[in-house]
């Protein structure tokens, strides 16, 4: 069993996996958000986390102080997945129904004073994370490794947490797109999203119905492509950045034979049986021309498909061409991450004469 | 004396007199009286929508990642005292910390406060984003709130560097290398290559956006210095206005966001 789970853990494995039970999710968010099924799924994850637990291994790079915030954030991660999608599964029905949602009933429209009722909420919240605080700070010694030394590095040098999914993108891109590119378009994207979310429902209440593209979109990168790589970046990578499963000791000999070739090598040596051309951006015609197939062509054949349509008509010309860009740059990680696996492709446009590798 | 006698005493001098202008806050006058006449509590309007405390709406979120703020605020200060950011003494300082100072737990609650900190605030963000508190009229503050988030999580990154341990040089090593990938304005990254002018290299190691962060080529005094004074100053100052502005949004656009 633990061995089998270490394989599957394996991003090749898990992956594709967390990506299916997260669109499973989404679709039966009304099964997932009802009381009985986070009974049942607590009753199923409770044991499981104690099996998990009682491995020597796994428990050490858990309780590895600094790997505690991240322990934390899964599990108010878990609970704060269900419990909008429980919302909104409740106002949903209503809406449904005709009726308003449950925000908007008199009772919780009502005008309450601010004293005592939201600084008594205040005052408590502050005690609460006081206590929280120095508990952590009890039961937890602040680390203090070696004193600096510029000329040795440790293995693996892994970023502060919060940028381990930046840093676990650079198994796929290099560093401009995975430390630079992508993050400023989640920062620009982010900033944006309100002026192109055009849509006037689920202000101010919970709901999915209404909002399944907007709501779909932000937490599969939320979800998974944001905390499921800082997972994998902090739990699940060892020295080299090598692939550990979560019990598996990290053994600095662990080698994993890895050749990945580039499209314009399966281009010219593989499919037409040549050599490389001497002039590069003839050598990466190919690559080229499919990345601006994917990034101008795509909106346009996407105008083809009912939900392109849609979209078109409902945001505007700009709008659309921005949050489709938006949507293809996202999903360029998950496409590269499988074109890895499946064909052990290293670039699609492979230009280290001009730091230029995609 | 009863207690309450007691209390109404103190009420009645002219010290507690001076410093509260109200009576006790059991009627509508003195209770919206205390919210108005304090210059912290006067950040809350004096009414709101049940909504706006209701633990499943908020979920404390931006409330909490605020008190994790002002609590990092003093520890740092306190922290502070003792730590001089120097390659000579930074790692000495915070064996210090740990092993003369009483009670010293001020560092691991600046350290745990510090992860909190950016734990709450992707939270309060996903919060805002599932009650679809973005849209119209609060696109503005939405974007003030993503500035907050970027600083967050510079706040957290460059105190990182400070204890100035293996886990720290090289945490920050992999973090700033990715800046040397930038294109056109770092020396490794896409363009760089052309921006060059027969023999004079316009982007190069000593120019480029890395070497401006670092203050020299690699994780070094000079950055340390650099990341003291952006950790303990510029980004805490940038992030109070910032949080001053985003409260202030939060009130002119209508309080906590409910059902139009
Ligand atoms: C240092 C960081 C931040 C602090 C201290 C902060 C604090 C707060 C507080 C106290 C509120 C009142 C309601 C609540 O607690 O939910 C609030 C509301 C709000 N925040 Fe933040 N916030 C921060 C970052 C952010 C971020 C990252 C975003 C989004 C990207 C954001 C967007 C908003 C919006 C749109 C509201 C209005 C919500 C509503 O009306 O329901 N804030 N913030």
């Amino acid at each position: 069993m633990k061995h089998f789970i270490n394989i599957i853990a394996d991003p090749i494995f898990s992956f594709p996996i967390f990506s299916l039970l997260f669109f499973a999710m989404i679709k039966w968010y009304r099964v997932v958000g009802t009381k009985k099924f986070a009974w049942i799924f607590l009753a199923i994850s409770v044991p499981v986390t104690v099996w998990f637990l009682a491995d020597p291994q796994f428990i050490k790079i858990i309780l590895w102080p600094d790997n505690i915030p991240i322990n934390i954030l899964v599990i108010l991660i878990v609970f704060l997945t269900w419990f909008p999608l429980y919302k909104a599964a409740e106002n949903d029905k209503r809406l449904e129904q005709g009726l308003e949602p449950v925000e908007a009933l008199p009772e919780n429209r009502e005008k309450v004073w601010a004293w005592p009722n939201l600084v008594y909420t205040e005052l408590f919240a502050i005690i609460a994370g006081t206590i929280f605080l120095v508990v952590w700070a009890i039961i937890f010694k602040a680390p203090l490794e070696e004193p600096a030394n510029p000329t040795w590095a440790p293995n693996p040098a892994k970023a502060p947490w919060y940028f381990l999914g930046l840093q676990e993108m650079l198994v796929y891109f290099d560093p401009w797109m995975a430390g630079v590119v992508l993050p400023g378009l989640i920062v620009v994207g982010l900033i944006a999203i309100p002026y192109l979310d055009t849509n006037p429902k689920g202000n101010g209440y919970y709901c999915f119905q209404d909002r399944k593209f907007a709501i779909t979109g932000f937490l599969y990168g939320w979800l998974v492509l944001w905390i499921y790589l800082i997972i994998v970046g902090t739990f699940l990578r060892g020295p080299n950045w090598t692939f550990y499963g979560p019990f598996e000791y990290w053994d600095f000999h662990k080698v994993v034979a890895e050749y990945n070739v580039n499209l314009s090598e399966f281009l010219w040596l593989k499919w037409l049986n040549t050599s490389m051309p001497k002039n590069i951006f003839v050598r990466e015609a190919l690559g080229i021309a499919l990345t601006f197939a994917y990034l101008i062509g795509l909106p346009f054949i996407s105008l083809k498909t009912k939900f392109g349509k849609d979209l078109l008509e409902k945001v505007g010309t700009m709008r659309y061409y921005i949050v489709i860009f938006l949507v293809i740059s996202m999903g360029s990680l998950p496409i590269k991450m499988v074109l890895r696996w499946l064909f052990s492709l290293k670039y699609i446009v492979a230009l280290p004469e001009i730091e230029l590798n995609l | 004396m009863s207690a309450k006698g007691l209390a109404d005493k103190v009420r009645d001098t002219q010290v507690w007199k001076s410093i509260f202008r109200h009576g006790p806050p059991n009627n509508s006058r003195n209770r919206a009286a205390v919210v108005a006449g304090n210059v912290f509590l006067h950040l809350h309007p004096i009414k709101l929508k049940k909504s706006g405390v209701q633990l499943g709406y908020t979920w404390c979120m931006g409330g909490l990642t605020f008190f994790i703020f002002l609590a990092l605020t003093v520890t740092g200060v306190l922290l502070m005292f003792y730590y001089r950011p120097t390659a000579e003494y930074a790692f000495n300082d915070i064996i210090a910390l740990r092993e003369h100072v009483p009670l010293g737990i001020m560092r691991e609650i600046h350290r745990w406060g510090a992860h909190a900190m950016v734990i709450t605030v992707w939270l309060h963000m996903y919060r805002v984003f599932m009650t679809g508190s973005y849209k119209p009229p609060r696109e503005f503050n939405w974007g003030v709130g993503v500035i907050l988030l970027v600083l967050t999580m510079l706040l957290s990154f460059t105190g990182y560097l400070l204890p100035w341990d293996q886990l720290a040089i090289w945490a920050i090593t992999v973090g700033s290398n990715m800046a040397k990938a930038t294109p056109f304005a770092g020396h490794g990254g896409p363009g760089a290559a052309l921006a060059q002018i027969g023999d004079f290299v316009m982007v190069s190691d000593k120019n480029d956006v890395r070497f401006q962060l670092l203050a020299g080529r690699f994780v070094g005094e000079p950055a340390l210095l650099r990341f003291y004074i952006l950790h303990c100053v510029f980004i805490p100052l940038v992030v109070g206005v910032l949080i001053a502005v985003h409260f202030w949004r939060v009130r002119k656009d209508g309080g906590i966001s409910a059902p139009l």
